[in-house]
């Protein structure tokens, strides 16, 4: 745990990118083995299923401190982050435990969910007290599975693939699916043709960026697939060995909510994988995104629901093809093979190639995007290979213009984490009737200065406190921009709206030129 | 409280803490008469009252805030002076260099203003006085059970062992910290035969100044007469932060000294490498142990975490309220050049 918790430290304490690694590289090579293979389990973003709630944590760790709840939440407030408020409020540390991370993980931490509340309590008390202050910290992530440390995913990769001496891609590859972090597992990861020992396993996935700048820079058109960008759950459908398997890119196993999928997945070839997005589908269209909210959240699927929300997989890329991998295949030759893969009058269908000759005419039908029920363009260039992660160049996304209003400032809340102790999550109104009524929230989209600006504005114009909500003299407008509109009679305003965000602050404009809830009914259809 | 008799010693006008009984005011935020000032940050200390009344030990360091023509009368430490119906005498608050709690007695009863204050030791100022009185105003900048420093010794050779690490990669170490104060309790406490130090310019006035008082600090250099920086610690102000005046020093590492380290988000928030935790204000066990040495009957608490440290003591049986600091409204941020 020294290691460990002395490793979190030093990736949390520098900002460069160089550093981090250089960090990582040397935990993983001092580190036996299983530990190698926990650290990079927890750094990658994976965690153990829910150990317990952090209500209780909370309590214990009130108990201890010896401070009432309501000073608890004073601190959480400050601090932002629940790990570290528990850790802070411990009393000093007398020791520190030099047991490995596999020992802390396996033989005191997972053994957690399996006890009755009030041995958990007495095992992470004396957990906390075995540690220290660092430690403590690092094992309350653990906990609380909220362990993240400003690594991402792709610099853990690089570091892997710099022990193992292999590419990071290939690294990437090998953590994806279903894995278990054992001493066996490091090794197999470390050894050179380590055999692919997970059948569900995916590949990972190749993520577009927003297109920066003008469409014509792309140069010519013909270079370019055209695809509409459909907003649902970005999938891979995997079929071998007679077994369908559907991962989400959230890294999870999601087969089981998707028989018309799982049905699919019997009529595809040996040694297959698709990457496509799960929609809502009837009749030749998606239904709103709304609906799927209605299935996802079910733990049984009915008859009924299946009637009325169907899916389908809209697939655009081919990733394994008779059993071999092809994503090195440029994409022009990955999508003739789907197309003559995919079964007839099945849950495939095809993500639809958009025709033009002219960027022009592209961008006049992207006007109508909003009536077609998709999202924009995604422009793929048609001699790329599939690649992982984000990365410019081959894949962008060419979204519509977003929506925009503007709104004015009328409650602020403290943000979390980086963002703890400043006013950073505001809700804004709209004018109905002559009163402001709440909008939308948003978080996103000011600079750090902005944010520092609006802080102190919020500390001197706070009429009134509801907990951590100050409402404040309403006098800030901002232009929000958001993706998508929908009434929803849940809301005050009668309208919800998908990632509103700060598009500008309208310091130009006074409160009483913030748009009516008219104006923004107009935007429905 | 004991004082029944009308008007209370202290009260708080729209210019901050007044006595009238004695015509004065502690840390007035306005310009006033009399200004009693317990230090000279900027928080506490604001230039264009009549005439200021400050300890001796911090004469010097309140001339370079008010400016060089107004009248200031020092006192020493301990000193009973008379001012209209009360007495009033300056005490070590351990803060920074001329610190002080003001103490005002009448007619038996006491009051103290602790202004700034700390229990730890500190090299470069005389350390806190624990008084006894009947009503104590204190501050609560850190008034949070989250706050508690870890021992000085041990922050000064962490501050060290980053520096070395810094040098054996060829970076300059570049440590942000208050310039009045803070800067001279590290240079006071920091190892010069590690390497080179130099200092930002309002660090270095300051360093002059305490230097000139007899407190010794390592030697410094203006960073304006440096070339060289790798290897070198460079102390600035923490407005420096993401300066032009920053890039000079080619590859290096940065670092915060502050109370607000002991939060993970404040120094991610600054993109600070590193945080180290070290405050001239007290932490929240020394806040408590400090109102309980003045066996008050009633604590006024204000700069900083007023609230929860008025609870905690009205929950433990303390009498307590809290006092408005500053006309903006709270602050619960680190404020750069005001506010410790
Ligand atoms: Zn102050
Ligand atoms: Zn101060």
């Amino acid at each position: 745990m020294k290691d460990f918790a002395e490793l979190y430290a030093a990736l949390d304490r520098t900002t460069r990118t160089n550093d981090k690694v250089a960090t990582l590289i040397r935990y993983l090579k001092a580190a036996p083995p299983e530990d190698a293979a926990w650290a990079v389990h927890f750094l990658i973003g994976r965690r153990p299923k829910r150990l317990l709630p952090s209500r209780r944590l909370a309590e214990w760790a009130v108990e201890e401190a010896g401070i009432p709840d309501w000073l608890f939440g004073e601190c959480y407030q400050a601090v932002g982050d629940f790990a570290e408020t528990m850790a802070l409020l411990q009393a000093p540390a007398a020791t520190s435990s030099d047991r490995p991370l596999r020992y802390w993980v396996e033989d005191r931490l997972l053994p957690l969910r399996d006890v009755d509340d009030q041995t958990r309590r007495a095992r992470v008390v004396s957990a906390w007290r075995e540690m220290d202050e660092g430690q403590r910290f690092a094992w309350n992530k653990l906990i609380t599975g909220e362990f993240r440390v400003g690594v991402s995913q792709r610099l853990v990769f690089r570091a892997v693939a710099e022990v193992a001496g292999t590419t990071p891609e290939a690294v990437a590859h090998r953590l994806m699916g279903e894995w278990q972090p054992t001493a066996e597992f490091w090794r197999q990861l470390l050894a050179e043709d380590a055999p692919n020992a997970d059948l569900s396993r995916p590949y990972p996935f190749c993520l577009a960026y927003p297109l920066e700048g003008s469409v014509e820079a792309l140069g010519d058109l013909g270079a370019w697939q055209v695809e509409w960008k459909y907003d649902g759950i970005r999938a891979q459908l995997i079929r071998r060995q007679w077994q369908t398997f559907i991962w989400s890119r959230g890294e999870e196993l999601v087969t089981g909510r998707f028989p018309e999928l799982q049905a699919l997945g019997a009529l595809l070839p040996e040694g297959t994988v698709i990457d496509g997005e799960i929609l809502p589908w009837k009749q030749g269209e998606p239904l709103p995104f709304g609906q799927m909210q209605r299935r996802i959240g079910r733990k049984v699927l009915g008859p009924k629901i299946l009637a009325e929300v169907p899916v389908v997989l809209v697939g655009f890329d081919l990733l394994e093809f008779q059993g071999e991998d092809v994503r090195s295949r440029p994409l022009a030759w990955r999508r003739a093979e789907l197309e003559k893969l995919a079964p007839p009058a099945s849950a495939l269908v095809l993500s639809p190639v958009v025709e033009a000759t002219s960027w022009e005419e592209l961008a006049r039908l992207r006007q109508h995007a909003r009536a077609r029920k998709v999202e924009g363009f995604m422009l793929k260039r048609l001699e790329s290979v599939y690649r992982v992660g984000r990365r410019r160049g081959d894949w962008w996304k060419w979204k519509i213009e977003p929506y925009s209003v503007d709104a004015v400032l009328i409650y602020a809340q403290p943000g979390t984490g980086r963002r703890a102790g400043l006013f950073t999550d505001y809700t804004f109104g709209i004018w109905d009737n002559g009163k402001l009524v709440p909008f939308a929230k948003a978080y996103s989209g000011l600079d750090d200065e902005e944010i520092r600006q609006v802080d102190a504005f919020v500390r001197r114009n706070t009429i009134e406190k509801f907990g951590p909500v100050h409402a404040v003299k309403p006098e800030l407008v901002f232009e929000l921009a958001f993706e998508g509109i929908q009434a929803s009679p849940r809301h005050h305003s009668g309208i919800a709206v998908r990632f509103p965000r700060m598009a500008r602050w309208r310091h130009d404009k006074k409160p009483e030129d913030a748009d009516t809830i008219d104006t923004i009914r107009a935007l429905l259809w | 409280m004991a004082n029944n008799r009308g008007v209370p010693l202290l009260e708080l006008d729209p210019n901050g803490l007044y006595c009238a009984a004695g015509d004065f005011y502690i840390d007035p935020w306005g310009s006033v008469g009399r200004a009693v000032v317990t230090h000279a940050h900027s928080d506490h200390a604001t230039p264009g009252s009549q005439a200021y009344l400050t300890a001796r030990d911090g004469e010097a360091v309140l001339r370079a805030r008010v400016g060089p023509e107004v009248p200031i009368q020092a006192t020493a430490y301990g000193e009973e002076l008379t001012m209209g119906g009360v007495r009033i005498s300056l005490h070590p608050a351990g803060h920074v260099l001329g610190s002080a709690q003001v103490r005002i007695e009448r007619g038996g009863e006491v009051w103290v203003v602790s202004g700034d204050y700390k229990l730890a030791s500190d090299p470069t100022c005389a350390p806190f006085e624990p008084l006894r009185c009947h009503v104590f105003v204190t501050e609560s900048t850190f008034g949070l059970p989250i706050f508690r420093w870890p021992d000085a010794s041990q922050v000064i050779s962490a501050i060290h062992a980053w520096w070395r690490a810094n040098q054996q990669l060829r970076r300059a170490s570049v440590l942000f910290a208050h310039p009045l104060g803070k800067a001279q309790r590290l240079l006071a406490c920091v190892d010069p035969s590690v390497g080179p130090i130099y200092t930002h310019g309002a660090v270095e006035r300051m360093n002059h100044l305490y230097r000139e008082q007899g407190i010794v600090l390592a030697p410094t250099t203006h960073a304006a007469a440096g070339s060289r920086w790798d290897g070198a610690l460079i102390v600035a102000p923490p407005s420096c932060h993401g300066t032009a005046w920053e890039r000079r020093f080619g590859e290096f590492s940065t670092a915060f000294a502050s109370g607000w380290m002991r939060i993970r988000g404040t120094r991610r928030r600054r993109s600070l490498d590193r945080g180290f935790v070290i405050s001239d204000h007290a932490d929240w066990p020394g806040l408590l142990r400090a109102v309980e040495e003045t066996r008050a009957d009633c604590v006024w608490v204000t700069h900083g975490y007023r609230a929860p440290l008025v609870r905690w003591l009205a929950e433990h049986g303390q009498k307590a309220l809290a006092v408005e600091a500053h006309f903006e409204g709270e602050r619960d941020e680190p404020v750069e050049e005001a506010g410790e």
